[in-house]
């Protein structure tokens, strides 16, 4: 049964919201826990930073004993994590260019990418794909439903 | 007799021109979505939710529960043509309906589905229309304890039904809760978790997060793999879509089995249209004379489980309109959409808002009359959608997240949060988080927060408040043997075999 295995993503993501929990903890500390009228705004944030620290722990551990136990680990898909990532950073960088180079064209050159890069389509199919999909947004938005897109610096 | 005057005045409302259009747009859009795998009812009413912001509420609603429930019926598609669920309620679909498309039988399974569907779908309304006016004067009576501990109740069963692992999605709760606490505090003026960034100081705008999480994580995780299904024909034709007498006689006891299931445990929060399919569908294999055909191609196999999935959305908006505690993901977005419009669904909803409680009521039973005429007639053409080639359809859905965003705000940096909200949903898919639980500690979190710190008020710091009220107690006790129950052995096994049916 998988559930029963070490996995390694459960014990790095349970120490990250381990910190999470620290964080919150001692945040929560710098505000009222009790004042005259009663839980300040470090009251609630204090108990679910506490529970937080207390169940990442336990998944943390839980998965450490197993490692003990020479359970097997999970293994991951690099290549699929790969593909996703890459999709991902593909859309941050496309947020970046908002700023400078407007909506249409960021978006542009990202389905640009998906299409070409990711999915390995012909060129010349994904230039007709970016384009036409920039060009269906500015028709739909910007001009059907009035609403604004992020605009670059030559004004589109 | 209030029932009736509330209907009468609910399908005034809904029968405006403009009401029956966007409760068009809205099951056209659902059958759509229930049609594409990877893309569920969650993540296009996140996306489209900030275009609504210009529409009058009672529009806006009619056309996001058109989505919601139209996506219902186009789920049963894919899960017959192609053995893959358009969305986790329509698992149990592929059984039966895929068994029987393979025996020149894909017409009378998509009928089966559609009839199923309306039959259902219309009980689910016809119970919501009577459970919630006097749900709602029930709870007339909770105060701040009352909520925090019902509250706690919904959260708790979305927790327990909501992945193999109750730690994560415990988890996955807390950290929704400490999204909702980003921003100004609500009592005092204290700015908390805003990292020194001004952006912060208002909080983490839902529609970021929810937009984040269901759809970038869901195409993210899509995007890992590039398989390629294969369609079977789908025949043309309303007489090859039509079942034939026997099949319809057969499913009688299906549809009424999954009217009445998928209602009842749509009212529980957490559990949900898929839970529902797979009881309805084990109940109706117990009573019947074959149940070892069950599996080979039986029209009952089909009509159940689409049944209890669409009658499943009256039982879900139950709590949703009467109490203002959303039982799934897709409820806690329209919880949000409600909040955003400046509506509170709860026990004053029907009495403050009677426009809009009826006329979403009846725009409903309009609603599923439009699917079955869309269903029967046009599934042929909707399957095509089908043949739209995922490299095409992914971008879209990234181009429509970014523009969602920048319409709510008009800033970038909302953008950047979306792309991070994006990485966490995939993050969390990978990982096995299950995102419901954050989703609703999101949209839960400043309510629970101002409830219990009202009710620590009321009693000057004493948290015995919370016990010493028979109802808070008892939602309290159940809450916490919900979370409980799952540490023996045997319940525990229960549970991931009921989260394993919906996975």
């Amino acid at each position: 049964m998988e559930r029963s295995r070490f996995s390694r993503g459960d014990v790095v993501s349970g120490m990250v919201l381990a910190a999470l929990g620290v964080y919150i903890i001692v945040e929560a500390r710098h505000w009222e826990y009790l004042g005259a009228d009663g839980p300040g705004a470090g009251f609630f944030p204090l108990w679910y930073g506490i529970a937080m620290v207390v169940l990442a722990l336990l998944l943390t551990g839980g998965n450490l004993l197993r490692r003990a136990a020479a359970a097997h680990a999970v293994p991951a898909n690099w290549r699929k994590v790969g593909h996703a990532l890459t999709s991902w950073a593909a859309f941050a960088v496309s947020i970046a260019l908002l700023k400078p180079l407007g909506f249409l064209v960021s978006f542009a050159l990202f389905t640009f990418f998906v299409v070409a890069a990711i999915y390995r389509r012909p060129l010349p199919a994904a230039l007709a794909i970016a384009v036409g999909g920039a060009l269906g947004f500015y028709l739909v938005f910007p001009l059907a439903l009035n609403v604004s897109l992020p605009v670059g610096m030559f004004g589109f | 007799m209030e029932v009736i005057n509330g209907m009468l005045h609910g399908f005034a409302v809904a029968l405006t021109p403009v009401n029956l259009w966007w409760c068009f747009v809205g099951v056209f859009l659902g059958t759509v979505v229930g049609i594409l795998p990877g893309l569920g009812p969650p993540a296009t009413i996140a996306m489209l939710l900030p275009l609504t912001f210009q529409m009058n509420p009672t529009s806006a609603v009619i056309m996001l529960a058109g989505i919601y429930y139209g996506a219902k019926y186009g789920g049963s598609t894919t899960s017959i043509l192609l053995n893959v669920p358009g969305e986790s309620a329509s698992i149990v679909t592929c059984l039966d309906g895929y068994q029987m498309a393979k025996r020149g039988r894909a017409g009378a399974a998509l009928g089966i589905a559609a009839i199923a569907s309306f039959i259902a779908g219309t009980f689910g309304v016809i119970a919501l229309m009577l459970v919630a006016p006097p749900l709602a004067r029930f709870a007339l009576s909770f105060s701040s304890p009352e909520y925090f501990a019902l509250m706690c109740l919904g959260l708790a069963m979305v927790v327990l039904l909501a992945g193999e692992s109750l730690v994560k999605a415990l988890l996955a709760m807390l950290v929704g809760l400490w999204i909702a606490g980003i921003g100004t505090d609500l009592f005092s003026d204290a700015s908390r978790f805003t990292f020194g960034m001004t952006e912060l100081l208002d909080g983490v705008d839902f529609v970021i997060v929810a937009i984040g999480v269901f759809a970038l994580g869901e195409v993210l995780g899509n995007m890992e793999t590039r398989e390629e299904t294969q369609m079977l024909p789908v025949p043309k034709g309303l007489r090859n879509l039509l079942p034939t007498k026997q099949e319809l006689k057969d499913c009688r006891f299906a549809f009424l089995n999954g009217s009445v299931i998928g209602f009842l445990i749509g009212v529980l929060p957490g559990a949900g249209s898929t839970i529902a399919s797979f009881i309805s569908y084990g109940i109706e294999k117990a009573v019947s004379k074959h149940p070892e055909k069950f599996g080979t191609g039986v029209p009952e196999g089909v009509a159940a489980p689409e049944g209890a999935n669409n009658s499943e959305t009256g039982g879900a908006l139950v709590p949703l309109l009467t109490l203002g505690i959303p039982g799934s993901g897709t409820t806690a977005i329209l919880l949000a959409a409600f909040i955003l419009w400046g509506l509170r669904p709860g026990p004053l909803l029907i009495q403050d808002n009677p426009e809009l409680f009826w006329g979403l009521v009846a725009s409903m039973y309009i609603g599923n009359v439009m699917l079955l005429v869309l269903n029967l007639p046009l599934i042929p053409l909707f399957a095509q959608i089908l043949k739209l080639p995922v490299y095409m359809l992914y971008p879209v859905i990234f181009g429509i997240s970014i523009v969602g965003v920048y319409a709510v705000s008009g800033s970038l940096f909302d953008t950047w949060m979306l792309a991070a909200f994006g990485l966490l949903g995939y993050a969390m898919r990978k990982l096995d988080y299950p995102s419901a639980p954050l989703i609703l500690g999101l949209v839960l979190g400043d309510n629970m927060e101002r409830a219990l710190r009202q009710s620590l008020m009321m009693s000057q710091g004493d948290p015995a408040i919370l016990v010493s009220r028979p109802i808070s107690a008892a939602m309290l006790f159940l809450a916490a043997a919900v979370l409980i129950v799952p540490l023996f052995r045997k319940a525990n096994a229960w549970r991931i075999k009921a989260i394993e049916e919906q996975l």
